[in-house]
């Protein structure tokens, strides 16, 4: 087998000319002939049954081709939701939709829609809606029980209890505990015992593009381009929720304009289209997507309302953690968001003991959904200055208390005793402190320069770092080139791209000999992961290398059958396999790919291995005839839990007299395991960082309590980050060391930047206020001023929620 | 606490109905009328006010293009729907993002918030009227050299505003630089390497 040699190279993803020339084609860049355009009628009440709705005088307005109503739409269960509903469950759910042959005619139907609402009470606030008497997101009841929605009322006591600005804690509906003798015993060996309120905010996620989608319907079979973050998934959720096999839908995704967890597998208001279509004759109708619209059902970062407890002994070990988490999680689905930031909590600060409590409450808010680093994003920058607090109180340094408690490669950690495939932690850590140049920096903390003040901190944070099991699918066609096929979606990552490089290393191929095979299902495309939770690099570089392995094997087959001798005997590199010892002999790909053709079989993709997925036996029978075709799926031993590691360092600059501050550094270090694209990573993370920065200080929402409607639609006021929030450089390094259970070393990256941004932030501003705790996220002026002036005190409150 | 109050409060008012009772007429939540346009040729409500189509020439990359618009119509739309021009992105329609940012008379300008009717006589320049065939513009070729955004959606607008500002300052400090394409967002929050790029693209033009 060749040496590896474009694993760990720059080399420019071959969409980018297409990308920056305007040429590049997104959901809303498809035209088709006789395109009718959808117009939706959203909920003007966060909560409401519709009493009657008369489409007569919209119906016979001139250019109107068909109204879809939630009758007509798949429904079923709740949490089940339905891309169109009669009892709306947030203001700006969709409710009908309009296709007529232009946008303005769409929308001069729908201002003719009579429709009759009847209110029904609503929640906005989790803690809220647990106490008595009040009010449920749904009629069912207002919180999980389980996977059914049952009511959860905590006692007066418990509120009175909290007081003003503590937490209430009332029974939880999920709890686990570890180690020996529980937290009471791990509380008891504590020299040290800190414990706080802890809060993160919801906040949409924004893809820049919104998840737009055009459709029609051919010969029976439904053709849909839209934004995802996943072509082969998508097609089977989309084929799903209309009920049809995925076989007969023919997805395009080639470009996807962001998605940072909002478009996994295509988003429910993504069959509107298609419905409308059907009901218009197959016509083609395209549904664009507002930005106000996106903010409505384009999915958020699920909020937390909670409290923590931890001890440490004198040495700065972590004696025990409790933790108390309520979820906001919206209004349909439950998310899995408090439970990974407890995972991930046991495993950046490895505690002794730890004991977690969960409660997930529905409201009527937009419904949630992961979002960038799902859990560790909210769960590192809640906790990381609670242990610098800590830190304080033990004085000690605050790398050290984290190198103390950070995982090593022998840790077990969390309630399942969980082993990991590599961790590089402290290499991590210490590379950063370097960079970052941490000892002379901290001793700047409290610098005062007029009314600025200098504060540094760091956070360290973890993410999943990868699955297994993926298919992988390759041809090399007559025209000798190796056409890598990808499933998974091209969101920006350069994953579709960067993972195709382990078949073509493991072929010895020419990157320029290669194509890559993604975007539209009518290519045949394997069954891939989706790209979320940090798997993709991890998942199809291990499906990438096995289908090369595979192809590897029919090649020497082929030629030993060919040209005689033992398979063994011969190699494959540079666009041949050939006998060992003799480059310039037997076949050239071409070659071999014509003789596959002829041979017909396994070699033609005729007959196919037992173990791949239907999918990608659909796509390589499809391809089937034209070239030399390996499928194969990943059975690499995955024997442990794949997790990646970030340590950021930061210094800012807080102004107390405005409560403005300036991020003047910021270092990033990483443990993703072997590097496949330097610098594409670096990008990865360094954004990563920027996103959690902003999330930390500025990205929100506010939904009004009194009328529960949104008032930060528009992207002004949800406050992302710009390019003028940080500096002009940030610094990232990767440790480089492989991971021993993936095939090229490769883990995953895209998560867990976001939690060490923000928390770095949060711990650095909270070093600069001189150790005052008082973080609420996110971190607006006025609440640094309110922190400052008020000895922790933030003056909306602890636990106010959409502020 | 206070936000129970105001629940109440809200509750109270519900149960009065006193702001819903009866028909909503469910126009006025339709989230936003601005986003609106019609195609061409479209044949329904021609009797409709604001519907009426004028034939103007536009100057687009170079070219004379005579097109139907309406007055109301925004140059992106214009852009995008009638001209064919889909690079041109909208990321929010309301001048918040700079998705879709092209040049007007050499003047990075939101073709969201401008209406096609005042940039008659005025010479356009959008992405795709960059390149000269396969050559890549100078700007482009820097970003393309730097492996430049990440997916991409903000690029054709981002590479829009460095050509417009790198015009008027052929030698910005990165400061400077920044400054001059703040008015683009980029959610993946791919800023470094943009601004990087930007750089190289400065340094690109300055050499051609
Ligand atoms: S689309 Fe024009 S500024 Fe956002
Ligand atoms: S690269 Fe995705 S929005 Fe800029």
């Amino acid at each position: 087998m060749a040496e590896s040699n474009l694993i760990g190279q720059d080399i420019v993803s071959r969409d980018l000319v297409a990308k920056i020339t305007g040429r590049a084609k997104y959901a809303e860049d498809y035209r088709a002939e006789g395109m009718l355009f959808t117009k939706l009628l959203l909920s003007p009440l966060p909560h409401a049954r519709v009493v009657s709705i008369d489409l007569s005088a919209a119906l016979a307005h001139p250019g109107v081709i068909a109204i879809l109503t939630a009758d007509e739409v798949p429904q079923d269960e709740f949490p089940f939701e339905p891309c169109l509903t009669n009892e709306p469950r947030y203001e700006g759910e969709p409710i009908l939709a309009v296709a007529a042959v232009d946008e303005m005619t769409a929308a001069d139907a729908i201002e003719l829609i009579r429709i009759e609402f009847e209110p029904l009470p609503f929640a906005i606030d989790p803690l809220d809606s647990l106490r008595p008497g009040g009010p449920n997101a749904t009629l069912m009841g207002n919180a999980y029980l389980g996977r059914e929605v049952g009511e959860v009322k905590w006692e007066q006591s418990v509120f009175d209890a909290a007081g003003p600005d503590g937490m209430p804690m009332g029974p939880t509906e999920d709890e686990w505990e570890f180690g020996e003798g529980g937290v009471e015993a791990g509380f008891a060996k504590a020299d040290v015992i800190v414990e706080e309120v802890i809060y993160s905010h919801s906040a949409t996620h924004h893809p820049l593009e919104s998840r737009t989608a055009m459709s029609y319907w051919q010969n029976g079979k439904l053709y849909i381009h839209c934004s995802v973050q996943s072509v082969a998934q998508s097609r089977r959720a989309i084929a799903d929720r209309l009920g049809m096999p995925f076989e007969d839908v023919v997805f395009v995704s080639e470009f996807c304009g962001g998605g940072f967890g909002s478009k996994i597998r295509g988003s429910v208001t993504e069959i509107i289209p298609s419905l409308l279509s059907k009901k218009a004759g197959g016509r083609p109708v395209m549904m664009r997507v507002t930005r106000n619209e996106e903010t409505a059902f384009g999915r958020a970062r699920p909020g937390m309302q909670g409290w923590v407890k931890m001890g440490f002994r004198r040495d700065g070990r972590m004696t025990a953690m409790d933790l108390y988490l309520v979820q906001d999680t919206g209004s349909y689905a439950r998310q899995g968001d408090t439970s990974t930031a407890a995972d991930c909590a046991s495993l950046i600060y490895t505690p002794e003991t730890m004991r977690f409590r969960t409660v997930t409450v529905l409201t009527n808010t937009p419904p949630r959904a992961a979002q960038r680093g799902p859990g560790g994003a909210q769960g590192v920058p809640m906790l990381e200055p609670v242990v610098d607090r800590a830190a304080r109180q033990l004085g000690m340094d605050r790398l050290e208390i984290r190198r103390v408690n950070g995982p090593t490669a022998a840790t077990r950690f969390g309630r399942g005793n969980t082993q990991l495939t590599s961790c590089y932690a402290p290499e991590a850590l210490s590379r950063g402190a370097e960079m970052f140049n941490w000892s002379e920096r901290s001793a700047r903390s409290g610098q005062r320069n007029g009314s600025k003040v200098t504060g540094v901190g760091l956070a360290f944070s973890t993410y999943y770092g990868g699955t297994s099991g993926w298919d992988g699918l390759l041809v090399i066609r007559p025209d000798g080139k190796l056409y890598i096929h990808q499933g998974v979606g091209n969101l920006g990552t350069h994953a579709v791209m960067d993972t195709a490089r382990a078949a073509a290393d493991v072929l010895g191929s020419d990157w320029e000999d290669c194509e890559v095979v993604w975007g539209s299902s009518s290519l045949h495309l394997p069954h891939s992961s989706t790209s979320s939770g940090s798997q993709t690099t991890h998942a199809h570089t291990r499906a990438n290398h096995a289908v090369g392995m595979a192809m590897y094997g029919l090649l020497q087959e082929l030629a030993s059958l060919e040209l005689g001798g033992s398979p063994s005997s011969y190699a494959v590199g540079n666009g041949r396999v050939y006998r060992i010892g003799s480059p310039g002999s037997g076949l050239t790909f071409a070659q071999a790919a014509q003789r596959a053709i002829t041979r017909g079989g396994k070699f033609s993709g005729a007959v196919l291995p037992d173990d791949i997925n239907e999918m990608t036996r659909n796509s390589a029978t499809a391809l089937a005839g034209q070239g030399l075709i390996a499928a194969a799926k990943d059975t690499y031993p995955h024997t442990a839990r794949t997790y990646s590691f970030v340590a950021t360092f930061a210094e800012v600059e807080v102004d107390v007299e405005t409560g403005m501050h300036r991020v003047v550094e910021v270092t990033t270090v990483a443990d993703c395991g072997t590097v496949v694209h330097p610098r594409s990573l670096a990008a990865q993370a360094n954004a990563g960082v920027i996103q959690g920065m902003g999330f930390a200080r500025s990205h929100k929402w506010s939904i009004d309590p009194t009328w529960g409607v949104h008032l930060t639609k528009r992207l002004e006021a949800a406050k992302p980050p710009t390019i003028l929030d940080g500096p002009t450089q940030y610094h990232f390094a990767a440790v480089d060391l492989p991971d021993p259970q993936n095939p090229v070393g490769a883990k995953g990256i895209g998560e867990p930047p976001v939690g060490a941004g923000s928390g770095a932030l949060l711990c650095a501003i909270e070093d600069a206020l001189g150790g005052l705790y008082g973080s609420h996220t996110p971190m607006s002026p006025d609440k640094v001023l309110s922190i400052y002036e008020n000895e922790g005190r933030v003056a909306s409150g602890r636990l106010a929620i959409h502020v | 606490m206070e936000t129970l109050d105001l629940r109440s409060q809200a509750e109270r008012s519900f149960t009065r109905r006193t702001f819903i009772k009866g028909v909503i007429a469910a126009g006025a939540v339709v989230s936003s009328s601005a986003y609106l346009f019609r195609t061409n040729g479209s044949s329904a409500s021609a009797q409709a006010p604001g519907s009426v189509e004028r034939l103007i020439t536009l100057r687009v990359n170079g070219q004379e293009r005579r097109v139907d618009v309406l007055k109301q119509e925004t140059l992106a739309t214009t852009l995008r729907y009638k001209l064919g021009l889909t690079g041109t992105k909208i990321g929010c329609d309301r001048g918040d993002c700079g998705a879709c940012t092209v040049l007007v008379g050499g003047v990075p300008t939101y073709a969201c918030s401008l209406l096609t009717h005042q940039v008659r006589g005025r010479e356009v320049t959008t992405i795709e009227g960059l390149a000269n065939g396969d050559q890549l513009h100078p700007v482009q070729q820097a970003v393309y050299d730097e492996g430049g955004f990440q997916c991409a959606f903000c690029a054709p607008g981002f590479i829009m505003s460095m050509v417009g500002f790198l015009q008027q300052n052929p030698s910005p400090t990165i400061d400077e630089m920044a400054s001059g394409i703040s008015g683009n967002i980029c959610r993946c929050a791919d800023y470094p390497k943009i601004l990087k790029s930007a750089m190289r693209a400065a340094e690109n033009m300055r050499t051609v």
